[in-house]
């Protein structure tokens, strides 16, 4: 691998990995609104049968 | 989806012929670089236009959607002005031996392009939330397109002697061959893609949030 190869995976890599960090950090985001979206859903559960 | 689905298929086509069908350029072993570096810092700035017609509509209609639609353009066109700055320091440090150079007038004002827009949220996060917010947000995001033209307008008017000419739009049209003009538009229209499609899942995820917030006020 040359020296201008080194660069050129380091800039194509940093992309990459800020596309992979974005997936992760809104899967996080997706699990946290599925779990209040449950939250919810028993709330209003609750409520319809008191 | 299908925003996704063609940012990927652009993306991967456009770096693969960057990468394995565009010959060596003479002088730069490192311009593979060109197809990521210049494609993420033209969707940065069409982020922020974005963001900028959002604040106008905002202003002007009065519509308060238009406030979370105008910050969630400021947010992803952050993201792509920080991949900006990285992807080019990479190639700066091959090219120039330097990861950054202050006297270039074309870094410098896009760092206080970048900047601008990052105090945009600790704007934003030091006022409560309503009406106020949203127009402070929207003058400041308007602000912001002025910015715009002069980073623009900075490679073409600075003479800069590190930073190397435009080659893609020039009075004289591009300075690049078909090929290569080819492959540009390619990751230029996968990069868009891309900005398009994370804006719309970050849109979709904030509005989902603002109403589940309200249905939990409302239910308990």
């Amino acid at each position: 691998m040359s020296s201008s190869d080194k660069f050129i995976a380091g800039a194509y890599l940093v992309f990459l990995a800020a596309v992979l960090l974005y997936v992760v950090i809104y899967s996080f985001k997706i699990s946290r609104l599925e779990r209040e979206v449950a939250e919810l859903v028993e709330l209003a559960r609750r409520r319809r049968a008191a | 989806m299908w925003l996704a689905a063609a940012a990927a298929a652009l993306l991967v086509a456009g770096l693969g012929l960057a990468l394995f069908w565009i010959p060596e350029v003479e002088g730069d072993p490192a311009f593979p670089i060109f197809y990521l570096h210049v494609p993420i810092a033209l969707t940065a700035y069409a982020c922020f236009g974005w963001a900028a017609w959002k604040a106008l509509r905002l202003l002007w209609m009065r519509e308060s959607s238009y406030d979370l639609e105008s910050y969630t353009a400021v947010h992803m066109g952050v993201i792509f002005a920080i991949l900006t700055l990285v992807t080019g320091s990479i190639w700066a440090k091959y090219t120039w031996g330097q990861w950054w150079v202050w006297s270039s007038r074309q870094l410098v004002l896009f760092l206080v392009l970048f900047l601008f827009y990052s105090a945009y949220f600790m704007l934003r996060y030091s006022v409560e939330p309503g009406p106020r917010r949203a127009n402070m947000s929207a003058v400041y995001a308007l602000f912001g397109i002025v910015l715009l033209p002069v980073s623009f307008l900075a490679i073409r008017l600075a003479e800069d002697v590190i930073h190397p000419p435009p080659v893609v739009v020039t009075r004289e049209g591009p300075q690049i061959t078909d090929e290569l003009m080819l492959v540009f538009v390619v990751c230029l229209a996968g990069m868009l893609a891309l900005a398009a499609a994370l804006y719309t899942n970050e849109l979709a995820g904030k509005r989902l949030d603002g109403s589940l917030r309200e249905l939990r006020e409302s239910l308990q």
